[in-house]
């Protein structure tokens, strides 16, 4: 099986007087329909490493090494490929979903005329289609009432809303990964919950790779089979995720797994989404 | 029953001509206790806490302080409860000013509370709050800028501490911080309280903090209180729906 995303050697530098390196060497591959999670603390380089991967780095910033995705029409390095080749590839082949859904959405734009951009320009949709295909987007990302949605600006909708637009928007050239960076970290608990049951459940049913960046590792190990853990712009460990929880092999991965399970020891054991017992 | 220290009785609050952000809230605080505040954006747990604080007035019922209505015109009693209570807030980078020292801006509450009136003895207790929180001496004489988040909270807490308040109100003091240092801050917190007998109202949406570190535990939706009692009862059996929600969506790690 082909990879999806093979990273060998990633790697961001910022330029000018202050030369230095931020992340380093990060070499893993991503088959299709995998989920691979990333934690480290603020400053690890985990959303530097997102927007390597996604051609959206700019100056002072620059990517070094490759981050090389298999596209239909043969593999694209997003690292020194043109600007012209990264707008095929983003939609269709790669997209992201950040943090704050105020910064990927338009707030002067309605939220259906946001969704035809990419409905038109990747899937071709037109009229009468393009119509449904707005409609169908925001019914899939369980939004109640589409019709209304679509006519409403983002100011008029709640936060959990707004990011599950964000993802609406992220889905709808159809990706083969989907690059999430800490996308529920703003959002309520519960809202939260509903957020990732959501992201899952697509997942599979597209057969969609993921990658989850999070600073929370019971999150992370809730969504994801793999987990690299970056401290300081290093590879720290990459390993499946029951092995990662159960027996980390690093100093700072052993650290941060203590530090999670002794915060989630504060509650009682039967509480929680409690998923992944079999771990 | 010991008098409270701080309570909301029947407090309501609502904005001109808006729908109520508090509707009959009944919460106190007795000296040296733990009580969290739990609920969701919205629920109107900074609202409460901005009553508490005095930065607001109820718009129905009232905030006592030691018994007596917390009248924010009242100068005298607004410094007796200013060096009673002490706030802690969620971000260290927006809460301790950039342009002044570490040390002044602990010693800022003694100085403008008159507790220590000399230069002499705040630079004392500057020393000896920066040892309780596990910081160097030499931060005193350093920017803010010089220090991690997790130091940064440590200094906002020791500014808290300086006027020796009787209770601290902290709004999502460690949602900020990085999980390891969390954890440490956690600590910190709990164990100053108990050494010190301080008392906590905590405000979080996180119920993992509201644990590790409250006796009690209030848990507000709607602007009103639908759950209150012992912590571990609360979070063990809860009786609301709206608790028990909360309660579920919490992400768990899978038992090793």
């Amino acid at each position: 099986m082909t990879a999806l995303l093979t990273l060998d050697g990633l790697g961001v530098r910022l330029d000018g007087h202050e030369s230095r390196s931020l992340v380093e060497s990060l070499t893993l591959s991503l088959e299709p329909g995998e989920r691979l999670g990333v934690i480290g603390e603020s400053g690890s380089g985990k959303s530097l490493t997102a927007l390597a991967i996604l051609g959206l780095l700019g100056h002072p910033l620059r990517a070094t090494g490759s981050a090389v995705l298999a596209t239909p029409s043969g593999p694209v390095d997003t690292v020194t490929s043109s600007q012209r080749r990264l707008d095929a590839v983003r939609g269709p082949v790669v997209s992201a979903v950040f943090q704050e859904p105020l910064a990927s959405l338009d707030p002067l734009m309605r939220i259906g005329k946001q969704l035809a951009w990419p409905l038109r320009t990747h899937a071709g949709l037109r009229g009468e289609a393009l119509e449904r295909g707005i409609l169908d987007a925001l019914a899939a990302v369980q939004l109640p009432h589409p019709e209304r949605i679509a006519r409403s600006y983002i100011h008029e909708i709640s936060g959990g809303q707004r990011q599950r637009v964000a993802i609406a928007l992220a889905l709808a050239a159809g990706p083969q990964l989907l690059i999430a960076d800490e996308p529920t970290t703003a959002l309520d608990v519960t809202v939260q919950a509903g957020v990732l049951d959501f992201l899952r459940r697509e997942v599979a049913e597209r057969g969609m790779s993921l990658i989850f960046i999070s600073h929370d590792l019971p999150v992370v190990a809730d969504i994801t089979d793999r987990i690299l853990v970056m401290r300081d712009g290093q590879q720290i460990e990459l390993a499946p995720t029951p092995q990662l929880l159960t027996a980390p092999a690093a100093e700072y991965s052993r650290t941060l797994v203590a530090a999670s399970r002794a915060l989630d020891d504060f509650l009682p054991a039967s509480t929680g989404s409690g998923r992944g017992d079999a771990a | 029953m010991t008098e409270a220290l701080l309570e909301a009785r029947d407090a309501s609050f609502r904005y001109r001509n808006g729908p109520a952000v508090l509707d009959g809230v009944n919460l106190s605080i007795a000296p040296g206790e733990s009580v969290g505040l739990v609920g969701e954006s919205g629920a109107g747990k900074t609202s409460l806490l901005r009553l508490l604080l005095g930065l607001a007035a109820p718009t129905g019922g009232s905030i006592l302080f030691r018994g007596a209505a917390l009248d924010t015109r009242d100068r005298r009693l607004l410094r007796e409860y200013r060096r009673t209570v002490q706030p802690v807030f969620q971000d260290p980078f927006s809460s301790l000013d950039p342009r002044v020292t570490v040390g002044d801006s602990i010693a800022e509450p003694l100085r403008s509370l008159g507790v220590q009136p000399t230069r002499a003895a705040r630079a004392a207790r500057v020393a000896e709050l920066l040892a309780a929180v596990d910081l160097p001496a030499d931060a005193a004489t350093r920017y803010p800028e010089a220090f991690s988040g997790g130091q940064r909270q440590r200094i906002a807490i020791a500014r808290a501490l300086a006027p020796d308040p009787a209770l601290l109100l902290a709004d999502e003091p460690v949602s900020a911080l990085d999980t390891s240092v969390r954890m440490l801050v956690i600590d910190l917190v709990r164990d100053i309280a108990r050494e010190r007998g301080i008392g906590l109202l905590l405000v979080s949406h996180d119920l993992t903090v509201v644990s590790a570190l409250c006796e009690r535990t209030t848990v507000l939706e709607g602007g009103r209180i639908v759950e209150e009692g012992p912590t571990q009862r609360v979070l063990a059996e809860p009786q609301h729906p709206y608790t028990q929600r909360l309660l579920s969506a919490v992400p768990r790690l899978p038992r090793a």
